[in-house]
């Protein structure tokens, strides 16, 4: 085969080459140029209509006064982002927001980095783990929610029912500010923790393991292993998977929509009565879906980008300047 | 030792216990749920509470709805990637490095930011309330693009396709006899991700879709919000929308679980 290999082409072209060289050499070519481009034409057509478009056609929309109702759109520049710095439920909404964040994302990047270093051990049932590790995220959004409304139920909730045994009594989880928050933040931890878990342990199982072996000759213990070596290790990962938190934590949506619809019934996309849970992302639905304000609704959702921006490179800038010890 | 399998066994205990209750709550009726203690084992009126839920929302179609988008936006994102991973992985062209910078940009600007827009496209061409509205934005998407050219640029040797062009191989020769191949590990893993997703996706369902006409989540939410003291037929629902999936996803979930960290560690 592999002395055969050079003669077969060899022979066609030197047969072919009296005949019609120009011709077969230009198809050759022409399908070196082009067909790259009809390759990756179907994705780039697909995902500028659909993808890129929408997003820069925002910021077109948000400059006007659209509605759903009238097909004037007026031109008023910058005015939406205007009425939106005075707006006390964009603030409220932003404010919950960040709380919401804060309270998913830290116990959550914690307890993903401590569970992915107990799994880059020699451990019996790996795949058992995992998999189990794994099993709420693959847990529709939906679900989640509706689960643990009804774990949170005030009456006959589980968890009530097990605070009770040390002499809390009733809480009623969706209708203080906090609770809610506390609520729903276990929710988005159940579902995200196995996940950013697991991407934690791929990054581990790349370490070289003489540093460990080194390092336990040395006599460290394990937590300062993970100190002195895992974390720094595996800081791009973390650097990585703390953005994209950061910038699934901005645009929290479902859960206060479907906890809010669990528990009060009609005040669906407030967010509570007290719009106590209401998110951005929840807000900018009841502007743009609701009061189909679209183009107040777009300037929300911009603003609500430049938040994930600011957010993603603070935490970034705080994350790549604490060296070595971030636990 | 002993101490982290506790703590890994707890931890699998909180992932796990939820859905069991799920199962629990779904197979009781509302008056046994106001006992205290609360019931930790499943009863016998699942099939009744079943029956409630096809009789409450469109669950049927919901769940023919969900197979039909979930699956086709599967097919296509495995094909139209890994063609477009090819390219850009062992293909050289002009604007291509540009081409896959944007890709992975726009993969971090939250999709949310364009709903507006695409609802409004909707809306013109008619599709709000179909299938179409759920199954044609999302043909192609960045993430499978990045996934593949990643997975060819490791696994697809330059060498191999070198010698495909000596052998006179078109470059479409090459894409179905060396790279489809080469592709299907990745592919596949790809594309059992790309359908829980989508089964998953609620919030543009919701947006775009009607409760006449809904997909699973947006019947299972129909349920959670509609009736607001029946825990029984919400988890119910939630039960029989859910389970199926876990189920393969338990079966799969080695495979599933290798793409995901291998993803994770290039990204």
């Amino acid at each position: 085969m592999a002395t055969r290999a050079p003669d077969r082409p060899a022979a066609t072209t030197t047969g072919r080459a009296s005949h019609r060289p120009p011709r077969r050499f230009l198809s050759h070519r022409f399908d070196m140029k082009v067909s790259p481009y009809a390759y990756v034409a179907p994705f780039l057509v697909l995902f500028c209509a659909f993808g890129v478009f929408p997003l820069v056609y925002t910021a077109w929309v948000s400059l006007h006064e659209w509605t759903l109702l009238s097909d004037v759109h007026r031109f008023i520049g910058l005015d939406n982002f205007a009425t939106l710095l005075g707006d006390g439920y964009f603030w409220n909404a932003t404010f919950n927001t960040l709380s919401i964040g804060v309270l998913s994302t830290v116990p959550q990047l914690v307890m993903a980095i401590w569970l992915a270093s107990l799994l880059n051990r020699p451990l019996r049932a790996q795949t058992f783990f995992r998999i189990t590790l794994l099993l709420p995220n693959v847990t529709s959004v939906v679900a989640v929610v509706v689960i643990f409304s009804q774990l949170f139920g005030r009456d006959f909730g589980l968890i009530n029912w097990v605070l009770s045994w040390f002499g809390v009594d009733g809480v009623a989880w969706s209708e203080g500010a906090l609770s809610s928050h506390v609520a729903l933040s276990v929710m988005i931890m159940w579902r995200w923790t196995g996940y950013n878990a697991l991407i934690f342990l791929a990054a581990m199982q790349a370490v070289p393991r003489e540093l460990y072996e080194a390092a336990t000759l040395d006599g460290a213990s394990p937590y300062t292993q993970l100190r002195r070596i895992t974390i720094p290790m595996i800081r791009p990962t973390i650097i990585f998977v703390v953005i994209v938190s950061t910038i699934g934590a901005m645009q929290i949506i479902a859960e206060p929509l479907l906890f809010g619809a669990g528990t009060n019934g009609g005040n669906i996309v407030t967010g509570g009565p007290d719009r106590q849970f209401q998110t951005l992302a929840l807000y900018v639905y009841e502007r743009g879906f609701v009061n189909f304000d679209f183009g107040y609704a777009s300037a929300a959702s911009w603003v609500m980008f430049a938040f994930v921006v600011v957010a993603a490179a603070v935490n970034y800038l705080f994350i790549s300047r604490s060296r070595g010890d971030l636990t | 030792m002993r101490l982290r399998y506790l703590t890994l066994t707890a931890v699998a205990f909180f992932s796990a216990f939820p859905l069991y209750y799920s199962v629990v709550v779904a197979s009781r009726d509302n008056a046994a749920l106001a006992q205290v203690p609360p019931p930790l084992l499943p009863g016998g009126n699942f099939l009744a509470n079943v029956e409630r839920v096809f009789d409450t929302v469109p669950f049927g179609l919901a769940l023919l709805n969900s197979f039909v988008v979930s699956g086709s936006i599967a097919l296509t994102v495995m094909f139209f990637s890994t063609l477009a991973g090819f390219a850009f992985a062992k293909l050289r062209f002009r604007g291509r490095n540009v081409m896959l910078l944007i890709t992975v940009a726009t993969m971090m600007v939250p999709a949310q930011l364009g709903i507006i827009p695409l609802y409004m496209l909707m809306v013109k061409v008619e599709w709000t309330g179909t299938m179409y509205a759920l199954v044609v934005p999302a043909l192609v998407n960045a993430f499978g693009v990045f996934f593949m050219t990643q997975f060819l640029q490791r696994a697809l040797p330059t060498e191999l396709l070198e010698a495909g062009r000596i052998d006179g191989c078109t470059t479409w020769g090459l894409f179905r006899h060396v790279v489809i191949p080469a592709a299907r590990p990745a592919a596949a893993v790809l594309g059992m991700l790309t359908f829980m997703t989508a089964w998953n996706d609620y919030f543009w369902p919701l947006v775009v879709l009607t409760p006449e006409n809904p997909t699973v989540q947006v019947a299972l939410s129909t349920l959670a919000s509609g009736y607001v003291n029946d825990f029984v037929l919400g988890l119910s629902g939630t039960a029989l929308g859910t389970l199926p999936l876990l189920l393969v996803f338990a079966l799969l979930g080695k495979q599933i679980i290798g793409g995901i960290m291998q993803g994770a560690v290039k990204g």
